[in-house]
This record gives C-alpha cells, sequence and structure tokens, in this order.
C-alpha cells in the first residue's frame, strides 16, 4: 500500500539551515547535508531544500550544496527557492535534485511551469503555494515568501498549477506557519478532493496528533515539517510508529 | 567495469551517485564496445518511453546480445519490455510484458509517486530483503504483471504490476532503487553480486 510520506523542510542560508518563525526571525541549527543524512536514517521519506539566501553567491552555494546532497542522500529529496526561469531548474538537476519546487515565479509567469514539466516531466515539478485567509471565505496567495498578497485565488490557481503540468501542490498557510497548532485541515481537505496530484500538507505542525489529522482528516498524501524536527520535539522514528498505531499506511 | 547506458533520457545522476556509495567501479557510455565489455550494464531513465525508444534505437541490437547481466530502471524496464502504451510505442521485447497505463481508480492519484511495498520476491535481487520492504516510485505506466517473468510484485491503483522482473541475464525494477534508501542500495548491491 502506498506510504504517507513524512518530509522534515530545511531552509538553507548561505549554506546553513536555519527555521523562521512567521518566515522572520531566523535561528541557525545546522549543516544541510549533515541534517539530511540524519533524517534519511531515522526514516524520512524525503527531504526539501528550500534557498533563502538573498545574494548571488548564496545562491552559487546552493547549487554546490545540492551536488553534496545527491552524492550522499539515497532518498528522493526537491530543492527551491528562488528558482525564476527554466535555466535555474535545469542548473538544479544536473546538480543531482530528485525535483524543484517554484512559487512566485510561477505565479508571474504560470507558463513556466509547462516550460519545465515539459522537458524534464511532471514528476519533477512541485509548485508550491503560500496563501493566507482573505475576510471569512477567501484563501489568497502570496508571494516572496508571504510578503506580497496577489489577486490569485488557492483553489483557482492549484488546478491551474496541475493543468500546467505541476506533479504535486505543496500549500502552505500562512495562518498556520510556525504557530505550531495544527495545519489548515479542511483547506487541505477540499484541495485534496479537487486535485488528481499529490497534495502536500506544510505549516503548523505541533503534535503527533497534528500530523495525523492532516493525513486522515485532511487527506493530505504527505506531511511535511520543519522546527518539530529540527529541535527534536518530535523524532520521526516516534512519529511513524505512532502514526502507524492509527492505521495510517507509512514506511518503516 | 559497470557500463551506465547514457541514451540522453533524463537524469543519470542519482545512479551514478548510488554506485558512487557502493564504491563501485563504474562508466557513462554510449559507446557499444565499452557496453559489450562491462561486467555490468545499467540502463536508467526517467522521461517519456516513445522518446527514449528513439535515443536507444542506434544501441537496440547492442543491448539485446548481452550476455552479461544487466539492469533496467524505471524507464529502462519499460523499453525493455515487448511495447508501451506511452507514444504508443514498440519496445525491445526483451520480456514479454506489456506496458500499460494507470487507469484513474478511488483514491490512488496519478503518477504512482512515493514510497510502496513489494511482494512475492524471488530473484536474487532481493537476497537479504523482507517481503513487504518499502521501495521509492515516480510512474504512470507499469508492466503486466507475467507469472514467468515477474519477480516482485506491488499492487496500486487495482491493479498488481510487475516490480521487478529477470529473464535469463536481463533484470530490471519498475521502482528506483537509487532513492530507496538502505533496501534499494541493497538491491543495487545484490545486482552486482550476480556474475
Amino acid at each position: 500500500m502506498l506510504a504517507k510520506r513524512i518530509i522534515p523542510c530545511l531552509d538553507v542560508k548561505d549554506g546553513e539551515v536555519v527555521k523562521g518563525i512567521n518566515f522572520v526571525g531566523l535561528r541557525e541549527v545546522g549543516d544541510p547535508v549533515e541534517m539530511g543524512a540524519e533524517y534519511s536514517s531515522q526514516g524520512a521519506d524525503e527531504l526539501v531544500y528550500l534557498d533563502i539566501s538573498a545574494s548571488f553567491e548564496g545562491r552559487k552555494t546552493f547549487t554546490e550544496l545540492v551536488s553534496a546532497i545527491s552524492e550522499r542522500i539515497n532518498i528522493p529529496f526537491t530543492v527551491g527557492g528562488g528558482i525564476s526561469s527554466f535555466g535555474d531548474a535545469a542548473r538544479l538537476l544536473d546538480a543531482g535534485a530528485d525535483k524543484i519546487t517554484i512559487n512566485t515565479a510561477a505565479v508571474n509567469d504560470p507558463s513556466l511551469i509547462t516550460h519545465i514539466a515539459s522537458h524534464y516531466g511532471s514528476q519533477f515539478v512541485v509548485v508550491t503555494i503560500d496563501a493566507r485567509k482573505v475576510g471569512e471565505a477567501s484563501w489568497k496567495v502570496t508571494t516572496h515568501g508571504g510578503k506580497v498578497l496577489t489577486d490569485k485565488e488557492l483553489y483557482s490557481w492549484a488546478k491551474e498549477a496541475e493543468d500546467r503540468g505541476a506533479g504535486e501542490i505543496l500549500f502552505t498557510s500562512m495562518d498556520h506557519d510556525g504557530e505550531k497548532k495544527g495545519y489548515a485541515v479542511n483547506e487541505y481537505a477540499r484541495l485534496s478532493e479537487l486535485l488528481s496530484i499529490p497534495v502536500i500538507a506544510s505549516g503548523g505542525a505541533g503534535s503527533v496528533d497534528d500530523i495525523a489529522e492532516v493525513l486522515t482528516t485532511g487527506k493530505a498524501d504527505a506531511a511535511l515539517a520543519a522546527s518539530i524536527f529540527h529541535f527534536g520535539e518530535i523524532k520521526i522514528p516516534d512519529l511513524k510508529r505512532q502514526l502507524a498505531e492509527r492505521e495510517i499506511s507509512v514506511r518503516i | 567495469m559497470i557500463a551506465i547506458v547514457d541514451y540522453k533520457a533524463g537524469n543519470i545522476r542519482s545512479v551514478e551517485n548510488a554506485l558512487k556509495r557502493l564504491e563501485a567501479d563504474y562508466q557513462v557510455t554510449s559507446d557499444p564496445d565499452a557496453i559489450r565489455t562491462a561486467s555490468h550494464v545499467i540502463l536508467p531513465g526517467v522521461g517519456e518511453a516513445s522518446n527514449a525508444m528513439r535515443f536507444l534505437l542506434p544501441l537496440v541490437d547492442v543491448l539485446k546480445s548481452l550476455t552479461q547481466p544487466v539492469l533496467g530502471i524505471c524507464i529502462g524496464l519499460q523499453l525493455m519490455c515487448a511495447s508501451s502504451e506511452e507514444g504508443p510505442t514498440e519496445c525491445m521485447n526483451i520480456f514479454d510484458s506489456k506496458v500499460l497505463r494507470f487507469r484513474p481508480s478511488e483514491g490512488a492519484k496519478i503518477p504512482h509517486m512515493g514510497w510502496n511495498t513489494i511482494e512475492n520476491l524471488r530473484s536474487p535481487l532481493f537476497r537479504g530483503i523482507q517481503e513487504g520492504a518499502f521501495v521509492y516510485y515516480v510512474h504512470s505506466y507499469y508492466p503486466e504483471y507475467s507469472d514467468s517473468e515477474t519477480v516482485a510484485s506491488t499492487y496500486f491503483a487495482g491493479v498488481t504490476f510487475s516490480a521487478a522482473m529477470n529473464r535469463g541475464n536481463f533484470y530490471g525494477t519498475q521502482f528506483h532503487p537509487e532513492k530507496s534508501g538502505p533496501v534499494g542500495e541493497k538491491i543495487l548491491e545484490n545486482f552486482l553480486r550476480i556474475c
């Protein structure tokens, strides 16, 4: 039976892993390759590395890092952050990334999804959507790490991304991210019913209950989290054992 | 020396890195002589079957005539089958199975992406691997189950398909051993031990 995936996310700045609370207030937590290898040996199903460097030098360091990760890690990994062109995606593929994720660049130019997917396959393209609730019922897409609110609506944009060739959707609720009070469960359930590609839940994990809920009621195919893993609040083997006890299919 | 067949079909970096981790001696090549004289041949591949088959065409006769262990991975395995619905295209016809497309079914999202279990293991490829071990998959097309050639099976979207196949010196895995953690590493190591 296909397992639900547990995905630690590592934000990388100038070669070091950091984790923001609501995308600000960065704290250093460790070496990206070593942390990835450790998560892999603990039973992580995939890894996501996001480059949050602002500088050209930082970007160059990140590409070198992707090569080093690819040499060391024997599970799939996705890389993203700052991919703004087909060339950026090709460069990361050559460095050994299994998938790339695009966010702001896809909002600005949706044809980029199609361009990359038609060359390297849909399985290579994860479209990340950061959205926040506006008013009572509407979820609006944000860009630039949550700083810019756009006119795009979450569900229609996710569907468009799928139609344009995305292989997976990684949705982060900006209202839940960093709060550790649970995922936006209803929104994931709706997305999962709307789309025929896998949905990765991100933002809000604070406990095993939260992760179990988003994988069952939330119908997500994978749960991504950062700080609860980085700071050892939940160990991946314990998490998977507890999910298995609740009859959620996980790889142990 | 192991030959990784280079036929311009997708990313082979992860297969190279897996062999490096096993400290195996390999070269990436499309040279028929280098392929013929290799101890083991690996046919990797991601991408679209009919295009991949077009790139592979100049090497088909060489590959079919090989007598050393050959391992096709993902599209590599599919190209060793009789034909594929993707394209559609005729393939190398080393295995009798056809490659079919998953049909949408309740609760199953396509592509089949992620970790799934392998069952009914019967090949030296799986020495030391337990029934029900998890391996990593990314694919929308699958090789049919065959009584004589299927050496591991996986269930997804209402079908039991060939997770791995073997006929004589030819082997194939639909999953990616190079991305399947310690289980995949062991399967690759087992393949390199076949002589």
